[in-house]
């Protein structure tokens, strides 16, 4: 993986220290940017996201990344917020996203015994990703989220909190984790270096 | 199912791990990141860092040491102790921190709450409380649990979510250092009047106390540390106890 080009979307939403540790832990260089022709000639994107949506995607349409994203070839990876931002549309503010997925995102209704953001390792099933190769079933990884996309034609795994949502999505050569797999364990590691052996 | 957590706790000084009865006599129990790997390994759900110390040379110190453990685990952590500001805040989550946590800041200035979750979202910003029951109510305590606030902790729990904070680090200063069980009944109140989640702390001796916390006391997840610095529990063997006890647990 040393020779690979992999870069990470360098845009306002969050800390992506730790994407870039683990990217290191496996051995594997990156440049994070938010230069074009970086992007385009990259073997792998990486969009991550912490934050709030609609200001992500406001920062992201000043720069024109919210049509260079899903005219992207290469294999791209959408995590958190960035997978949120890959779905159609999200209720948190009202916020138009890119679409790539066809699927809107929503916030977990209150709900008792449910606390929001759901915080913590919770198990994904009924996998059918290339990323989750090697897993399995009921597999656990680290969430912190408000908003989740449902489950639709397009999810590759199933996570239960207040109802059944997409823990992954994939569609052609886009994928996406609600999770987060550079804090999620070896089972985090193993999403990460099957996404980079793509 | 969204299972509770176990969290060793390491308090740091100088770089080293270090952890007193009730904050005072403290014990150097090791280097933090060769400690930080083994707990990752033995599948603690989280880790906790406070800098007790925190002056400014200790605090370049601290950021160092963040980049280290980051590098190095693969779980998440969160770093609390002397945080007062934004640029505090933003120099600890480049290091490579998850989350942060304050304390006295938050009590000084509860705007500061708002200000950071607004900055960084509401998933990195724990809001530690320390307590103690005082005149026949619970009172939010800073200083390492020696100065009494206005605060009443119940109140205090409920602003903290209005304000923008993503959990709560609830320690219990009666409890905490004696190893006789956490303090459940204020827990399940928190937890309760809460809708984030509650980090109970406080008072760790047995596994038995860990099923009390996450049972009747209702919280998210369980700290302590001593306990584990010294190894009197085994993070291994208090997970699957955990789970035997029903307790959803990631083994």
């Amino acid at each position: 993986m040393k020779n690979m080009k992999t870069v990470i979307i360098k845009y306002n939403a969050g800390n992506v220290q730790s994407v870039m540790y683990a990217l290191e832990r496996l051995g594997a260089s990156y440049l994070l940017t938010d230069d074009e022709a970086e992007i385009r000639s990259a073997d792998k994107v990486i969009f991550p996201g912490v934050g709030e949506a609609s200001t992500a995607m406001a920062y992201l349409r000043e720069r024109g990344l919210d049509k260079l994203i899903p005219s992207l070839k290469q294999p791209v990876l959408g995590t958190c917020v960035g997978m949120q931002l890959m779905c159609r549309y999200s209720e948190e503010n009202d916020t138009t996203c890119m679409g790539i997925f066809d699927i809107d995102v929503r916030r977990f209704p209150n709900t008792p015994g449910f606390k929001v953001p759901h915080t913590g390792w919770n198990n994904i099933h009924t996998l059918s990703s290339p990323l989750t190769a090697g897993l399995s079933d009921n597999a656990y990884v680290y969430f912190v989220h408000s908003y989740a996309a449902d489950v639709c034609p397009e999810t590759t795994a199933v996570c239960d909190y207040v109802r059944p949502f997409s823990a992954m999505l994939h569609r052609d050569n886009f994928y996406a984790a609600q999770f987060h797999a550079e804090i999620s364990g070896n089972v985090g590691q193993q999403v990460l270096e099957n996404f980079l052996k793509l | 199912m969204l299972t509770k957590r176990i969290i060793p706790c390491l308090d740091i000084k100088d770089g080293r791990t270090v952890k007193g009865t009730n904050f005072i006599n403290l014990r150097d129990a090791g280097d933090p990141v060769a400690l930080a790997a083994i707990y990752a390994e033995q599948g603690a759900d989280e880790l906790v860092f406070l800098d007790i110390t925190a002056t400014v040379d200790e605090r370049k110190t601290l950021i160092e040491l963040v980049r280290n453990v980051a590098h190095t685990i693969n779980i998440p952590f969160t770093v609390g102790g002397g945080i007062s500001s934004v640029a505090d805040v933003s120099a600890l989550l480049n290091a490579g921190a998850d989350k942060i946590s304050i304390n006295s800041s938050a009590v000084r200035n509860p705007d500061l709450i708002n200000e950071l979750a607004l900055e960084f979202g509401s998933q990195c910003i724990v809001v530690a409380i320390d307590t103690r029951f005082l005149h026949d109510e619970h009172i939010v305590h800073t200083h390492g649990g020696r100065k009494p606030t206005e605060l009443r902790t119940i109140a205090w729990a409920k602003e903290l979510e209005e304000r923008g904070a993503g959990e709560i680090l609830l320690t219990s200063m009666d409890t905490d250092g004696t190893k006789a069980g956490f303090a459940l009944e204020l827990t399940a109140q928190i937890s309760g009047a809460a809708n984030i989640p509650v980090i109970a702390s406080g008072g760790a001796g047995s596994m038995d106390h860990f099923v009390d916390v996450f049972t009747t006391g209702k919280a998210d997840a369980g700290l302590a540390a001593s306990i584990f610095h010294f190894k009197e529990i085994d993070i291994p063997a208090l997970k699957s106890y955990l789970k035997s006890k029903g307790i959803d647990m990631r083994i």
